[in-house]
């Protein structure tokens, strides 16, 4: 966590730091439900990275001239805990945050059925527990649980996970060292397990073959988020025969 | 019929509703040194749209974790004298997310060799201040403050530094910029992808991605936009004109 000496290798002989092989995700968990007074929550662990979600509402939107009158408007907040990383960081909002907030409000967006409730809002807060990296992505899959616990109707969930490139090799969800000394990373969200890619955030040269061949390593990706997700909801809510139906 | 409708239905039978291709910018004018207070300055027009980016330069201190080198710090402000949807107050989401998205094309091309600036390792480095003004918004922000941007860089003069005081109104060289990272925004309206859009037919997308370039045509930076999704396919269609956009923009630059 944090920065560390500059590693000779990222990777030897097909093995990550951590012992992962290229295409290997670290891993994941879910709870649902964990905040009591929220409408719905939820948390997303990816190695030493927790982040955690509540949501509440739909309420009336404030301040009143956001309101949309067709539609209900999501309110995302991202923040990181003061503690989640080596350095201490100062509680509340920064440019960082404020930008992934509103990334993940456009991915959230993509599935909730706004029109439902018009004039109204949903608070979708996010706040990153412990951080190694691919944060981000770890706070839409718990936003995306903690919505689906508090029934707000969605077509679908949303799955994020990140893709590296380190040594020059592409790999699949990146890990704090090797955020700070690989070349490229590569945040992504898709709807669901489809071929619909809701957040794109890329920083680090690479070539367009690279690129593309990133986005089939990470939909691989977000399907195992997916898949995670959905068994983690059906546990909380299952009460009888429930088929696997898509 | 609502505008954004209409332009929705022009987009389905192939039109704009400025009778451009879909690929087609508006004329695009860059201009560098126009602001004579500012160490490096440039205008960029696009079509309507109106943007001045300023790099202000200063000595400061380094961040711990690089104290050899250079600080860049990118900002925009979506002025209120550009757009009637523009508020006072602090940089807005939108202004925030404008400067990240040009900060990333920059920083991760590597463009500024920010090694090289710097005066005494752990103390003193060169600040360069970026700051990315909107004057008249009619789209495309994005594309038209990140060329103003690079185009600023490229004009900017580091200035003399003796005695601890900066020198004002000389100069020891250009600032050492070694790329040209150029920011093109492509938008899906009705399943296709346009490039330089106006206001309308932004209140119109379904979904935008920002993909800058670098001079060796690679990527650099990427940010996605707007509520919609893209395909495998669209983001296939969307580097190519990146690459292909990002080479003429860049053209205008030397």
């Amino acid at each position: 966590m944090g920065k560390v000496g500059k590693p000779e290798k990222l990777i030897e002989n097909n093995k990550r730091l951590d012992g992962r092989g290229l295409e290997d995700m670290r891993e994941m968990s879910i709870e649902v439900g964990v905040i009591k007074k929220a409408l719905g929550s939820g948390t997303f662990r990816f190695g030493e990275t927790y982040a955690l979600s509540a949501v509440y509402g739909p309420k009336p939107f404030h301040p009143r001239f956001l309101q949309d009158p067709q539609k209900l408007v999501l309110k995302c907040k991202y923040t990181m805990a003061p503690f989640s990383t080596t350095e201490r960081i100062r509680p509340g909002y920064s440019r960082r945050s404020i930008e992934i907030s509103k990334v993940t409000r456009l991915s959230l967006n993509n599935v909730v059925f706004t029109e439902d409730y018009p004039r109204t809002g949903v608070d979708v807060l996010i706040e990153i527990m412990q951080a190694d990296a691919s944060t981000r992505c770890a706070g839409i899959n718990a936003a995306s649980i903690a919505l689906a616990d508090a029934g707000v109707p969605m077509k679908d969930l949303i799955a994020s996970c990140s893709v590296g490139v380190i040594d020059g090799t592409i790999i699949l969800d990146v890990g704090g060292i090797e955020d700070n000394y690989g070349e490229v990373d590569l945040a992504i969200a898709t709807v669901a397990d489809q071929d619909k890619f809701v957040l794109l955030q890329l920083d680090g040269i690479l070539t367009k073959e690279q690129f593309m061949e990133m986005l089939e390593l990470g939909k691989k990706g977000c399907a195992k988020v997916y898949e995670m997700q959905k068994n983690a909801l059906r546990e909380k809510y299952q009460t009888g025969d429930l088929d696997d139906t898509e | 019929m609502t505008l954004s409708n209409y332009i929705k239905k022009l987009v389905e039978e192939g039109s704009r509703i400025e009778k451009r291709r879909f690929d087609e910018f508006r004329e695009v004018k860059v201009e560098k040194g126009v602001i004579k207070t500012a160490e490096g300055s440039a205008r960029v027009r696009i079509g309507n749209t109106h943007v001045i980016a300023g790099v202000k330069i200063s000595v400061g201190q380094p961040f711990p974790d690089t104290p050899d080198e250079g600080i860049l710090i990118v900002g925009a402000e979506l002025n209120p004298i550009a757009s009637a949807d523009f508020e006072s107050g602090p940089p807005s989401e939108d202004a925030i997310e404008l400067a990240r998205v040009v900060d990333r094309g920059i920083r991760e091309s590597k463009a500024i060799e920010l090694e090289k600036l710097c005066i005494e390792a752990g103390e003193k480095v060169w600040m360069i201040n970026i700051d990315i003004d909107i004057l008249d918004h009619d789209g495309n922000l994005i594309d038209a403050g990140g060329l103003a941007a690079i185009a600023a860089l490229l004009d900017a003069k580091i200035p003399k530094y003796e005695d601890e005081k900066i020198v004002k109104g000389e100069f020891i060289g250009n600032l050492p910029v070694v790329d040209m990272p150029i920011p093109v925004t492509i938008t899906k309206i009705s399943n296709k992808l346009l490039l330089d859009t106006n206001v309308e037919e932004e209140d119109a997308m379904d979904a935008r991605i920002t993909i800058s370039s670098n001079k060796d045509n690679n990527l650099c930076a990427m940010q996605k936009g707007g509520d919609g999704h893209f395909t495998t396919e669209e983001l296939e269609k969307a580097v190519d004109l990146a690459i292909e956009k990002g080479k003429e923009l860049r053209a205008l630059l030397t």
